[in-house]
């Protein structure tokens, strides 16, 4: 955590909008509210324009000579391909719907931050250029000319967006600012003023197949390491196939699901589910990827990573495709990957080969989520499952934004939660399944650097789950996001000391019973299996 | 600063057509040249920016999911908030249409605390608004009384039943009481709430008042200023069959209300009221939750470089045979 932030200086929260109309740009780029620009080696190693060494508190961007052209050229050409550009440009009717429906206008009061003005940011440019009144009327039907400040406010704003869509849900006409932000990103893109914590990883992700830069063979020898740790725990010897050729199931998860805490012990709860089923699967090195930050820059780039994915599964020759639990990835496997890189008429539709479940809804795709995996093994009870071994956890689940407002898969992770655990609370209404409110970090903006906007956007989610701590003694905040499980543990440090974070698949590893197991002490994460105060009574 | 700019603005328009036909009599143009104008810019407008909409392709399937998706057989799931079949997706598009579904869920967030967030719904907005859409609708259907002879009887009806409380006020629509108080209430939120007037441009303010004088002189010709219905209708049924006259000696709020109506009109499919056909088009709206049931096919679908298994395989394989991975290429 940057040192500006502690608690002795509370964060400062005024919903009063400035004197200053919200048509003169400008942006302070203050520490903490900004993610620094990509290093141009990662911008080089993927083909971008203007690659460069640039900071964006400096005055001088380094733009190239043409840059206007570009982003006008750009934004016309991106007119005539997205409906959904041009159409949500032209209606917006201003009624403010939308205003505190973001996590990031709620959690810093900064007007520019309520999702209508977002847009006005690209709208008011649009209309100076694009429309009739604002060509003759300019100012006055509120059309701003493009300069250096409003591409300096765009940089700004649309890497201050999360893409969560929770506004879409409240928009009359349901126009979605995530378009609007990945417009915005795109059009910046083209003048090379981006963000490192999207670059380096995607950049990674091209090269060796996964955001973190993980060779194959430190791939494998993580694995192995997680066999280990199995082994302890349980006393069963897991195996974990690799790259093999004529597995029936091809799976892949988001990387930090191997790499990362409290990731990990999520990775370690796919590990068993797979052993104890007998799945005939294997992991990839080369598509070791679900997540794309592809997403968060450009179409191109989301497919340029996401074409690995059934290209692998071709190369491996496998019949259907499982997911791991990871929420943007969902965003572009449900809605996105069958279009870019489909269709994928050499697998077959997906059935469960332990109950014959046909996942009839990934019929076109090919890819299944692991929770519809997981549900419909319960449902069919083909899994011994002792939820006494979660008892130290009093669990609350948070709907992750893509998984939710892009793919609708509210019920899944929620029957496994109640079949693996025996406390479970429901954060407040508004604040779950379609109204879920983002971590504040999604969308490339988890880097360090960023923190203070990090917490102010996580604000809404961590005052519902302190709503839970405080009426049921919540400690556990379960979710099915990789990016969630990475960056909500400081958050809730900062806001709710005392709620961890885990996936949902953490708490089935914990509660399934293997046959042949030892008797279990701990839990996946080493700790003891009964809570901490239970072990003194005894 | 807008709206001032926008009061004024109307506040010339007035002027403009009492100085026209109470000084110089311009009732041609005022009756027949700029009603004929209004309207063909509307409907040249109007589908001019339906097609541009129609034109761009919709590249990816993207709706705005709100509720459980269609998957294992023992789950619920949502046909309106998650649409699987076409009749879902049209019971979807009609509550937002009609009823202004989307808006109702609105709720409104104050700090309780300094950290400590307050949720409450907020049903005005969607109330004012509705309460203005329909009242304004039920307005123009009336209005077909002008356009059509003999009158059919679901107008005759809709007439009827709106002024069903002429016992108590004489000759006063409900729909014409209720469009001046949503209205009302639509321009002073714009005024009073900081948000709002934040966001608020000159052209927001405008549109309201243009309705708003379109309604009040509407009203004021029926409650006080009596205008000569049947001159207007000879007038209407002589334009529609393109023999046009100029009616004479109708109150001058006549023509102010033909005046700011012709406005809104021509204004129509320049401005933001295009969101009339938009929400028909809006892909967040408007499209099935089914995206891994059926493919969904990008007309511009670009070729893009990508990183190919083999390049990968020759940049690592030296270290993935030394920890025993498959390889394709030894």
């Amino acid at each position: 955590m940057s040192e500006e932030i502690s608690k002795d200086k509370p964060l400062k929260i005024d919903y009063t909008p400035p004197r200053e109309r919200w048509m003169e740009p400008r942006v302070e780029f203050r520490k903490g509210t900004y993610g620094y620009p990509a290093a141009s080696k990662h911008e080089k190693y993927l083909e971008l324009p203007n690659p460069r060494e640039w900071q964006p508190n400096e005055e001088d961007w380094k733009l190239p000579e043409d840059w206007k052209e570009i982003i006008l050229k750009g934004m016309e050409d991106r007119l005539d391909r997205y409906r959904s550009f041009r159409l949500f440009l032209d209606i917006c009717v201003r009624c403010g719907a939308c205003a505190d429906k973001c996590h990031f206008f709620i959690g810093s009061g900064d007007p520019k931050n309520m999702p209508v003005l977002r847009t006005e940011l690209l709208r008011s440019v649009y209309r100076r250029y694009f429309t009739l009144p604002g060509k003759i009327f300019g100012k006055l039907a509120g059309a701003r000319e493009l300069t250096k400040d409003v591409l300096k406010e765009w940089f700004y704003y649309f890497y201050q967006c999360t893409e969560c869509r929770r506004c879409s849900v409240f928009c009359p006409y349901g126009i979605d600012t995530c378009e609007m932000t990945m417009m915005g990103r795109e059009l910046l893109n083209l003048v090379g003023c981006n963000i490192n914590w999207v670059i380096e990883p995607a950049s990674n992700c091209f090269r060796t197949g996964n955001h973190l830069g993980i060779p194959p063979h430190a791939f494998k020898s993580t694995v192995d390491f997680a066999i280990d740790e199995l082994k302890e725990i349980t006393g069963i010897d897991v195996e974990v196939p690799i790259n093999r050729k004529g597995a029936e199931i091809l799976f892949v998860s988001p990387s930090a699901d191997y790499f990362a805490s409290p990731h990990w012990y999520t990775f370690l709860g796919y590990l068993l589910l797979f052993h104890e089923i007998g799945l005939d699967y294997t992991w990839s090195t080369y598509a070791s990827e679900g997540g794309n930050f592809g997403l968060f820059h450009s179409a191109d780039l989301a497919k340029r990573l996401n074409a690995k994915i059934y290209s692998e599964a071709k190369r491996l020759g496998v019949k259907w495709v499982l997911g791991g639990e990871c929420g943007h990835m969902w965003r572009v496997i449900h809605q996105y990957m069958d279009t870019l890189n489909g269709p994928a008429d050499f697998l077959e539709e997906p059935v469960s080969p332990v109950t014959g479940t046909p996942f009839e809804n990934a019929k076109s795709t090919k890819m299944v989520h692991i929770c519809e995996f997981t549900a419909d093994l319960i449902q069919n009870r083909r899994l011994k499952l002792d939820p006494s071994r979660n008892d130290k956890w009093k669990v609350t689940y948070h709907d992750s934004c893509n998984i939710s407002r892009g793919v609708g898969l509210l019920e899944e992770p929620r029957y496994i939660l109640r079949n693996v655990c025996n406390e479970f609370y429901e954060m407040p209404e508004n604040t779950i399944r379609e109204r879920t409110f983002c971590c504040g970090s999604g969308a490339g903006l988890g880097s360090d650097e960023n923190m203070e906007i990090r917490l102010r956007g996580g604000l809404p989610r961590a005052n519902a789950v302190k709503y839970v701590k405080e009426q049921y003694g919540v400690n556990l905040l379960t979710c099915i996001c990789a990016i969630d499980r990475a960056t909500l543990p400081p958050l809730l440090e900062y806001w709710v000391p005392g709620v961890e974070v885990a996936g949902v698949h953490e708490l089935v590893g914990n509660a399934l019973v293997l046959k042949g197991e030892k008797e279990r002490t701990t839990n996946l994460r080493g700790e003891p299996i009964k809570g901490e105060e239970e072990e003194l009574h005894v | 600063m807008g709206l001032w700019y926008s009061i004024s603005g109307i506040l010339l328009l007035v002027f403009f057509v009492v100085i026209g036909i109470e000084g110089i009599g311009l009732y041609s143009f005022f009756t027949i040249f700029i009603p004929y104008a209004a309207v063909l810019l509307f409907v040249v407008g109007f589908i001019y920016r339906v097609l541009k909409w129609a034109s761009s392709p919709v590249p990816f399937h993207i709706p705005t999911v709100c509720g459980q998706q269609k998957s294992l057989p023992w789950i619920k799931p949502d046909n309106i908030d998650s649409p699987y079949t076409t009749g879902g997706v049209v019971k979807r598009l009609a509550l937002d249409i009609f009823l202004f579904r989307s808006l109702l869920k609105n709720e409104k967030v104050d700090l309780e605390a300094p950290h400590r967030l307050l949720f409450r719904t907020s049903t005005l907005l969607w109330l004012g608004a509705l309460a203005f859409h329909w009242s304004f609708l039920i307005i123009i259907l009336r209005h077909l009384r002008f356009f059509l002879e003999p009158v059919p009887s679901v107008v005759v009806i809709l007439q009827r039943v709106d002024s069903i409380f002429q016992n108590l006020l004489p000759i006063l629509y409900i729909s014409d009481l209720i469009i001046v108080i949503a209205l009302g209430y639509l321009f002073i939120r714009r005024i009073i709430y900081p948000q709002v007037r934040y966001i608020s441009l000159p052209s927001d303010y405008f549109v309201l008042l243009a309705i708003g004088g379109i309604a009040i002189s509407g009203v004021l010709m029926r409650l006080i200023y009596k205008v000569d219905l049947v001159q207007v209708k000879e007038w209407v049924m002589a334009m529609l069959s393109f023999r046009p006259m100029p009616p004479k000696g109708v109150n001058l709020l006549f023509y102010i209300h033909l005046f700011f109506v012709s406005l809104f009109i021509a204004y129509f499919p320049l401005s933001k009221l295009m969101h009339m056909p938009g929400i028909f088009l809006s892909p967040t709206r408007n499209l099935l939750n089914v995206s891994r049931h059926r493919r969904h096919v990008n007309p511009w679908n670009l070729p893009v470089k990508v990183h190919t298994y083999e390049e990968y395989e020759d940049e690592f394989r030296q270290s993935m045979k030394e920890v025993g991975l498959p390889l394709d290429r030894e």
